[in-house]
């Protein structure tokens, strides 16, 4: 089976980038190593995590008494708004995106993504756009609108500012990264898994990451086109969403929430596939009703473009409208709901070792629980008519996002961080991370159920002593530093997990099923040293459950397909110069590393200016200079090819 | 493997029983926190005084809610009994590998589906209840959202006011909602749910009040750097109240009756004998300074030269309960810190600090507060 993959190495030529190679820096910069990549993607989301906490601290802040006068009214409005979109597309997203791009090609025995090159790409051009989003805050003025933007409070007559003009731009930057990340993920996870690994043997992490992947290609060009739009209404004095010249505000609300409400899956998947992953791993038992999860999230996939309008029930779309999508939200309520059966399904009988990872994914399901609840109230359009719009919605999506997605990116990061590091977090800091942050995010989001019912409309930015909300503000604050200290405790423990000296980590420290814990911890460059060939959903427990195997009856050869790589490849370590490592048996095709996707992301981002500057000057020299770095660096890129 | 005696054994000491205690307390407490309760906290969705609000409490509380909190202990029950009673212990043998149970699957995906089916046609019941517009007679109000205030015109009653709704008890409301800029929500949470305004569009929805009281409300789509002080009240009174609010609201103040529009207020000969001499000096030098002014750009007062329709409608202002869209009580003292620097009180309005002298405002206060 090596046969299929190996291939001729193509011969290096000497070029002036050769010298710069031997720098550590160039290594990150230029590399297309889905596993650097990914742990690039981990490293900025959390860092704009802890940016996008810093601002939810401000905002709680703000709330923590009546007539509070912390903040200047706009500069409220700004943080609320850069609080939702930071999370979201800087956050939560691109680490579940971090996740996937280092475990998936591993998970499926693939030797790297399927265009390590425009993997880069993606990762540097969300890196930008998230610097350019945040760059508004010292540029005139951060978005001010809220994450949904809604028109026509987002059009120039009433947002004369710079704020949409960033969120805009910035999403748009953003959505082309995500695009082209997912169709990496389509790709790899449709055509390079390994032989034997046929859909119903797939991880279920890698099931989710193939449809959060083809969610983002139906939902995004959705918002692409909202974004056109208003960009035209804003820059070009069209007026698609304001009614003044014809336009229909509503419009704008049907385009973003048809990516809107997709996009929530887009977040809460991948954490359910982490979640899937980790409970059979920390129970030693094998998942309950594997096909049940995976097609459950397929069918949650499909009817989450159904559900969209159940943000807009107070709209006046009418009765019957309101009808069909409370019906699409029932209806998903049951795909998601099942899910929660089968995790404790998993558990039940099992022999659970409660490791940090197992923790987390507990708190996931605990928390997630209350979310899926709270959502079917919401989906109740007359009960919706009361609770839209107030803190109780905050309550719900922070029960989900919060509680569900990053809770279970924390599991994925507690389990997957010796094979990414091959290092150990404390297990004592990661307990202390969790129960603080359980803790202080139910103290935190619970009284936020009561305070919505009590009347409480989301987004203000203070409200009066004698409404009955002072208390519960108080609880929600106190529980919010409780979280950042939590947060803070992680970052603690991830710093003095690099400082340690390094460990000896075996290949598969928590006796997990799936493949990348037959190789090394950290893999090499190449991944595997032999293709491994897959016989069953458990690939490494196949000696646990003989007759759960799929196909047992195939000879079990897997175990010496998965060699490990030979010690003097390890020891090269970073090995993407060459494709072919350490004389090995079987040649792998690396690609170069390269500076090009970098330029090109560059080069956009140097265009999105152009479109924001009005001086003349400026905006030709940002245009002029973006065209070139595109030019210059599509041009290298293709050249490589033809190498 | 799954009575396993020798695995149950630790899980059922003292500190395991306190800890299971500990959290039935806990989520008890909630239950009760959500359950039991009824308040008089001004915006609650929990104590609904008429028909619309009535209907979704009912929905919300008997059809949701008790559901809800059955289905919470139920599975959040599960999830703590599995974590406890699996834990395993070093040196603990395999677990029985098992996949997955058809039967068991398909029955916890039915059972919440039906749960979910049921729901759901109740749902539809309660929105059928709603959408039915009042019959017999009932009174349109037209409901315009505006940065950040609200304007209510009556349409039959020609009536036009701001901030401050009147409605008799006991009458179906048709409320017209649209919006001269960005798009609003108006909510009323004791009477009904609410309903988005969005400018080009009429949004319909009927409102009743069954008690008398002055209700509050409030913007629910965020609109901008004062979203958070676009509020408003809502007052329910008995017929013959309203009747007579109405007829005030129709007639021209008594100190502006007489004049002919266009003509400069201060020169009026029907200033009302009644006024003492000083401060009925000081009303006319009021008027003056709003007809002379700045604040005939935005607002208007009928019976005079003012007659913008940017800012609220001003003609009875000093008969109602609050001012700056229900920002601040109106009382003299609150009108002077308003007019003394607007942006102060309510930051990034689109009133600006006119930098009155305090004779001008002191004068001002008195000329509004006498437009009852």
């Amino acid at each position: 089976m090596a046969a299929q993959v190996a291939v001729p190495v193509p011969q290096q030529e000497a070029s002036p980038l050769e010298l710069r190679r031997e720098w550590y820096g160039w290594q990150w910069l230029a590399t297309v190593d889905h596993k650097k990549i990914g742990i690039m993607y981990i490293a900025a989301s959390l860092a704009f995590f802890l940016i996008g906490g810093f601002e939810a601290l401000l905002v709680r802040t703000q709330l923590i008494s009546p007539l509070n006068t912390f903040l200047h009214p706009d500069l409220y409005n700004q943080v609320f708004t850069m609080h939702a979109t930071t999370m979201i597309f800087l956050g939560v997203m691109p680490m579940s995106v971090g996740v996937g791009n280092y475990v998936v090609p591993l998970m499926i025995g693939a030797a790297d993504m399927a265009y390590p090159r425009l993997n880069a790409f993606s990762f540097w051009l969300f890196f930008f756009g998230g610097i350019f989003l945040n760059l508004s805050f010292v540029m005139g003025g951060a978005p001010n609108t809220g994450w949904f933007a809604y028109a026509p409070l987002t059009e120039r007559p009433f947002n004369p500012g710079t704020g949409p003009d960033f969120w805009l731009l910035g999403l748009q930057l953003l959505g082309i990264a995500s695009i082209a990340g997912a169709v990496n993920f389509i790709v790899t996870i449709l055509k390079m898994r390994a032989p034997g690994m046929t859909f119903m043997r797939l991880p279920l992490f890698t099931w989710v990451t193939l449809i959060t992947s083809f969610l983002i290609i139906f939902a995004f060009p959705s918002i692409t086109i909202a974004l056109i739009l208003l960009m035209f209404d804003r820059l070009a004095g069209t007026s698609f969403f304001l009614p003044s010249g014809g336009g229909d505000p509503l419009l704008w609300q049907h385009l973003f929430w048809f990516f809107g409400h997709p996009e929530v899956y887009i977040m809460i998947l991948p954490a359910m596939g982490i979640v899937s992953e980790v409970l059979p791993v920390f129970s030693r038992k094998p998942i309950f009703g594997y096909s049940f999860i995976a097609y459950s999230s397929v069918a949650i996939g499909f009817l989450g473009f159904t559900v969209w309008a159940h943000h807009m029930f107070v709209t006046g779309l009418g009765e019957i409208a309101n009808g069909a999508f409370a019906t699409g939200s029932f209806l998903i309520g049951v795909p998601t709901g099942v899910k929660i059966f089968n995790w404790i399904g998993t558990l039940w009988g099992g022999s659970l070792r409660f490791r940090t990872p197992l923790l987390f994914a507990c708190g996931f399901i605990a928390n997630f629980i209350i979310g899926g609840i709270s959502g079917i109230t919401l989906a109740s359009p007359p009960v919706d008519f009361q609770q839209t719009d107030t803190y109780y919605v905050v309550a719900h999506i922070h029960y989900v996002l919060f509680g569900g997605s990053i809770f279970g990116l924390f599991a994925g990061l507690y389990y997957w961080w010796p094979k990414m590091f091959g290092r150990f977090l404390n297990e004592g800091l990661g307990k202390a991370h969790f129960w603080l942050q359980m803790v202080g995010f139910n103290l935190t989001f619970f009284p936020m159920h009561w305070l919505g019912t009590e009347g409480m409309p989301r987004r203000i930015y203070t409200y009066f002593p004698n409404q009955g909300f002072e208390l519960w503000n108080l609880v929600a604050t106190l529980g919010s530093y409780l979280l950042g200290i939590s947060i803070l405790i992680f970052v603690v423990n991830a710093f003095l997990s690099a400082r340690r000296p390094a460990e000896v980590v075996p290949d598969n420290p928590w006796e997990a099923a799936t493949l990348e814990w037959s190789t090394t911890s950290p893999p090499p460059a190449h991944n595997f040293d032999a293709v491994p060939v897959v016989y069953s959903r458990y690939p490494l427990w196949e000696d646990r459950d003989p007759e759960g195997a799929h196909g047992a009856t195939a000879p079990r050869t897997n175990v010496d397909a998965v060699s490990h790589p030979a010690d003097d490849v390890a020891a090269t370590g970073e090995g993407e110069q060459g494709a072919h490592q350490g004389g090995a048996a079987h040649a792998f095709h690396l690609p170069n590393p390269t500076i090009f996707p970098v330029i090109l992301a560059f080069g956009l981002v140097l265009i999105a200016f152009a479109l924001l500057f009005a001086p003349p000057v400026l905006k030709i020299t940002f245009l002029v200079s973006g065209l070139v770095y595109g030019v210059v660096s599509v041009y290298g890129w293709v050249r490589q090819v033809s190498d | 493997m799954l009575g396993n005696p020798r695995r149950r054994e630790p899980r059922c000491s003292a500190a395991s029983r306190v800890r299971i205690a500990l959290w039935a307390t806990l989520l008890l407490a909630f239950a009760a926190l959500l359950g039991g309760c009824t308040t008089n906290n001004p915006l609650s969705t929990l104590n609904p005084k008429g028909p619309a609000a009535h209907h979704i409490y009912d929905l919300l509380v008997t059809w949701l809610f008790w559901p809800a909190v059955v289905v919470f202990f139920a599975v959040e029950g599960l999830l703590l009994y599995a974590i406890f009673r699996f834990r395993g212990r070093p040196g603990d043998p395999l677990p029985a590998q098992l996949h997955g149970n058809t039967r068991l699957e398909v029955t916890w995906t039915l059972v919440p589906a039906l749960i979910l089916t049921v729901i759901l046609a109740v749902t539809f019941r309660t929105q059928a209840v709603l959408a039915t517009p009042p019959t017999g007679e009932f009174i349109t109000v037209r409901v315009i959202g505006h940065q950040w205030w609200w304007e209510f015109q009556y349409p039959d009653l020609g009536v036009t006011t701001a901030n401050e709704m009147h409605i008799p008890v006991g009458v179906p409301i048709q409320v017209e909602l649209s919006s001269a800029d960005v798009i609003h929500s108006y909510w009323v949470p004791y009477l009904a749910g609410k309903m988005d305004a969005i400018p080009g569009r009429i949004n319909k929805m009927s409102l009743q009040a069954d008690e008398a009281g002055v209700y509050s409300g409030q913007c629910s789509e965020f609109c901008g750097v004062q979203h958070a002080m676009m509020r408003m009240l809502l007052v329910a009174q008995p017929q013959g109240e309203f009747d007579a609010w109405v007829r005030n609201e129709r007639s021209i103040p008594s100190f502006t009756a007489g004049v002919t529009p266009g003509a400069t207020p201060g020169a009026t000969a029907g200033v009302t004998p009644a006024a003492g001499a000083a401060s009925e000096s000081l009303v006319t030098r009021g008027a003056q300074v709003f007809a002379n002014g700045a604040c005939v750009t935005c607002h208007a007062i009928r019976g005079t030269a003012a007659q913008a329709r940017v800012g609220p409608e001003l003609t009875h202002v000093g008969s109602r309960r609050s001012i700056a869209a229900n920002t601040l009580t109106n009382t003299p003292e609150n009108m002077r810190r308003w007019l003394r620097n607007p942006q102060a009180v309510k930051p990034g309005n689109l009133m600006p600090n006119l930098n009155l002298s305090d004779q001008d405002v002191d004068a001002l206060v008195a000329y509004l507060q006498s437009l009852k």
